[in-house]
């Protein structure tokens, strides 16, 4: 076993896991933090993305061990009390979803997107999205939610 | 999917890291960015009994150059070698390959010395470090050895690296006339067919010009005939173009699956080589 200390949205957890424990397996069972999800589990849907000292990563591909010491930021960390995050507020304004499985995983690498480029044309949010995958919108929502928040960001 | 149980150790230093994988006995792995090794792991392909994280040791990564010669910690990130100012000024080739790699969380956690020691052949940094004919430096228990890219891949997923050596950092002469394009399978962004290409240019006239090639074969290689055939020649679209015919020819086990057949690379590799070389010359400046 050994013993990690990881700050998830802005709190120290600490806890004593087995090396292999993924840090998605992390959040959802141990903090029971289960906005991010399990999608494809091969690094490639992007549905387990979080923020990983501040920058969006696949969370099933990364163990807890490697996590120590870091900040993670997941989907249940971004909204201020009630007050959405102006993704969320976007993606529920712009119906950015269908299932929702991708949702979390969505927000958090637009996120990211942001965080780099807070003006963002059309293809720059598709090439930010490139690592996560929806299977129910067609994306064109979702693009016009980041879009809808980008605006919004911009008015502060 | 959850990996075989492993013993699990943040080195703090280069030999540190070193003196833990001897200890290891050739049971121990170097875990970097993690992001080709964890799935090969999840998938049970790759088993090691101890996992010695160099993610953490300090001044492993980082862009650099003094005097032409450009160097890049092996910790480097793709994301800060795609986003690097520097490379991108004096070096793009090296910069537009991290920034078609993977996709956004792949490149915010994957590393250069991490891809390049896996050396799968779909791969794309490898065609840019022939390109630039850059050193490898390699560290082990009996001190550093230099390693040239071309020497250091030999084949699928094996390269010049003994089992307590390090890839620690790359060095190579900037390249301002210098490009990459690729076709990338559509799911993956991994390469079919990738080509670097980094010309030296003077008085309109290519003097000299380095072509790798990644993904279409078992391993990357320099395309020699693009090359012989580009010296001497004018600094032109039409002379790439010329060049860059027949530029699958020669390049023997071509590899064939669902992507793409082996006829199909070889049909596409002069036409990703006319690109780059295309890409490199409205770089150079004169």
């Amino acid at each position: 076993m050994a013993q990690v200390s990881i700050t998830v949205n802005g709190k120290r957890r600490s806890a004593d896991v087995e090396p292999r424990l993924l840090l998605v397996h992390f959040l959802r069972e141990h903090l029971n933090l289960t906005g991010a999800h399990v999608g494809c589990d091969t690094s490639q849907c992007g549905a387990c993305t979080v923020l990983l000292d501040g920058r969006s990563a696949k969370s099933c591909t990364i163990f807890a061990v490697q996590a120590d010491g870091a900040e993670v930021t997941t989907i249940e960390g971004l909204a201020d009390g009630d007050r959405l995050h102006p993704l969320q507020e976007g993606f529920w304004e712009e119906h950015g979803l269908q299932c929702g499985y991708c949702t979390p995983g969505m927000i958090m690498s637009a996120v990211n997107l942001l965080n780099d480029n807070p003006a963002p044309t059309e293809q720059d949010i598709r090439d930010g999205l490139d690592g996560n995958l929806c299977r129910c919108t067609g994306y064109q929502h979702i693009v016009n939610a980041v879009q809808h928040a980008a605006g919004r960001t911009r008015e502060g | 999917m959850i990996p075989t149980a492993f013993d699990y150790a943040r080195a703090t230093s280069l030999d540190d890291a070193i003196a833990r994988l001897q200890a290891a006995g050739g049971a121990g792995k170097l875990l970097a960015g993690g992001h080709s090794l964890v799935p090969l792991m999840k998938l049970r392909l790759s088993e090691p009994a101890v996992l010695i994280d160099i993610g953490h040791i300090p001044d492993l990564a980082g862009i650099r150059e003094s005097d032409g010669v450009v160097e890049i910690g092996a910790n480097t990130r793709h994301h800060d070698v795609a986003t690097s100012a520097l490379l991108r000024e004096r070096c793009p080739v090296v910069a537009d390959t991290a920034a078609v790699i993977g996709d956004p969380q792949v490149r915010n956690r994957g590393t250069l010395g991490g891809s390049l020691a896996h050396a799968d052949p779909a791969a794309d940094y490898p065609a840019a470090m022939l390109a630039v004919d850059a050193d490898l430096h390699l560290k082990g228990p009996g001190g550093w050895r230099v390693v040239k890219a071309r020497d250091f891949f030999q084949g699928v997923f094996t390269v010049d690296l003994a089992a307590d050596e390090i890839l620690a950092k790359v060095t190579f002469a900037a390249s301002r006339a210098s490009a990459y394009a690729k076709l990338h399978q559509r799911a993956s962004r991994f390469a079919i067919v990738g080509v670097a290409a980094a010309l030296e240019t003077g008085g309109g006239i290519i003097r000299t010009a380095r072509v790798g090639l990644t993904g279409a074969a078992s391993s990357p290689s320099r395309l020699a005939g693009v090359e012989a055939a580009l010296a001497g020649q004018p600094a032109t679209a039409a002379a790439a173009a010329a060049a860059a015919r027949g530029a699958g020819d020669g390049v023997s086990e071509l590899n064939a699956d669902i992507h793409g057949s082996a006829e199909y690379r070889r049909a596409m590799i002069p036409v990703f080589t006319r690109r780059a070389l295309e890409a490199a010359l409205a770089r150079a400046g004169g």
